[in-house]
């Protein structure tokens, strides 16, 4: 018997869309922390550092996002552990969000002109003084709307969990499809459900970004 | 425990991945030049057709850029079927990814619109030049100029989310994986492989953008200034 596709399916999809809201959470945390390291070390004064941080970056941009799951899927099972989507989906976002986060705030703190710096020693300010009173507030107007646009984007990819067998949006709107097969209406609302929880994350950065970088006159890089 | 890797296997099907690879890249550069036409029609109605025209483009931008490209997929892989209108995977693996790369692009191009001076459009218009006319020699350059650097990075996001067409069974590169997995029972040797595979075209990707860049762009901005 085919199943209608009614309020009953709808309310099943909007419970697993808290899997997807609860998976970007948990990528912010993972990926801001990885991020925050990788920013760190990718402006600091010492150059193996920069470069291991800048080598990092530009791997873990260059690894599609699928790719990476499927490696700590089946690398979980090399180093002993069972093959847990939960822990697998954790890490890979993470490692995937933390290098776009990390680039972004790198090139939030380097757009601060370096004579700032200078001229800040000048006064006799020390390291963490400067980064502190004089480059931070600065760099976050300009990491906040790449930052929030960027969130947007790791919404979207928690979508591939479904892949390696997680039960959250998407993989809910598949299992409706296949009873209903009703597959228009039923992607119509699993897109509907990301278009809400994405679209004031789009709107905000662009907000952000007029109301933050207008002042700055700082030329916008697209997030 | 110890684990002892064999590649074995995965290189004796080579020539598979190989062809994968190849798909990876023809459908990758196929979605590139259609989301660069659609990017730039879409931009150029958005800042010069009237506002029913930036209103349509505006929905257009927002409905993909606000939804996962695995959704929009399903929707034209499961969804034109039921329509009457049956696509092969690669078909539709081609579609989903040209209107997903041409609704980022068309927000990159409308950026390089805006960038440019407005006083060159209006000297233009007081030259007696038509829209048609302005947009072919006036904007077209420029925009693309200062457009390049987000559109490439754009580009090679398109190559990367292009393993997630392997779901509708398109045999690219990830898909071959998935065949490669279930006959040699060594997932991690074979994903390891491919994702060296993807990293090599992103690599090759970024240079031969930034030679690009330098052969024609970046003379280009040396000789008009």
């Amino acid at each position: 018997m085919i199943r209608q596709f009614g309020p009953t399916e709808i309310m099943f999809m909007l419970q697993a869309a808290r899997w997807t809201v609860l998976l970007s959470l948990v990528a912010y945390l993972g990926g801001g922390a990885l991020g925050l390291v990788l920013a760190v070390l990718r402006v600091s004064a010492w150059r193996p550092a920069r470069l291991f941080a800048a080598g990092w970056i530009a791997l873990f941009q260059s690894i599609p996002l699928l790719m990476l799951l499927f490696l700590v899927f089946f690398g979980l099972a090399l180093v002993g552990r069972d093959q847990n989507p939960y822990v697998a989906v954790t890490i890979a976002l993470s490692a995937y969000a933390g290098a776009y986060f990390g680039e972004i705030w790198r090139g939030a703190v380097q757009a601060i002109a370096p004579g700032q710096w200078e001229a800040s020693r000048a006064l006799g300010l020390r390291y963490l003084a400067i980064f502190r009173l004089i480059v931070l507030p600065q760099a976050l107007r300009i990491a906040i709307p790449p930052t929030v646009g960027f969130m947007v984007q790791v919404v979207k990819n928690t979508s591939l969990a479904s892949i390696i067998g997680f039960a959250e949006l998407t993989q809910a709107a598949q299992f409706v499809n296949n009873l209903t097969f009703r597959p228009i209406p039923v992607y119509l609302v699993a897109a509907a459900i990301y278009f809400v929880l994405c679209f004031p994350l789009t709107w905000l950065s662009g907000r952000l970004e007029r109301r933050l970088l207008g002042r700055l006159g700082t030329p916008v890089a697209p997030g | 425990m110890e684990y002892v890797f064999h590649f074995g296997a995965v290189f004796a099907a080579f020539d598979r991945i190989a062809a994968g690879a190849w798909l990876t890249l023809t459908l990758s550069v196929s979605a590139m030049v259609f989301g660069l036409v659609i990017g730039f029609s879409c931009a150029v109605l958005a800042v010069f057709g009237g506002r029913i025209a930036a209103g349509l483009v505006r929905v257009y931008v927002e409905a993909i850029r606000n939804t996962p490209f695995l959704i929009q997929l399903f929707l034209i892989y499961f969804g034109l079927p039921s329509l009457g209108v049956t696509l092969e995977p690669v078909q539709a693996a081609l579609i989903g990814m040209s209107v997903n790369c041409g609704a980022y692009a068309t927000e990159i191009i409308r950026a390089g619109v805006l960038a440019i001076p407005h006083g060159q459009i209006e000297a233009a218009r007081a030259l007696a030049l038509r829209t048609p006319q302005i947009v072919r020699h006036v904007v077209l350059r420029p925009a693309l100029r200062v457009a390049y650097p987000a559109l490439t990075s754009q580009f090679v996001l398109v190559m990367l989310g292009s393993s997630v067409v392997s779901t509708i069974s398109a045999e690219e590169l990830t898909a071959t994986g998935h065949v490669l997995e279930t006959e040699t029972f060594r997932p991690f040797e074979v994903y390891m492989v491919v994702t060296a595979i993807y990293v090599a075209m992103a690599f090759g990707l970024k240079a031969l953008f930034a030679g690009l860049h330098r052969s024609f762009l970046a003379a280009d901005e040396g000789g008009r200034r």
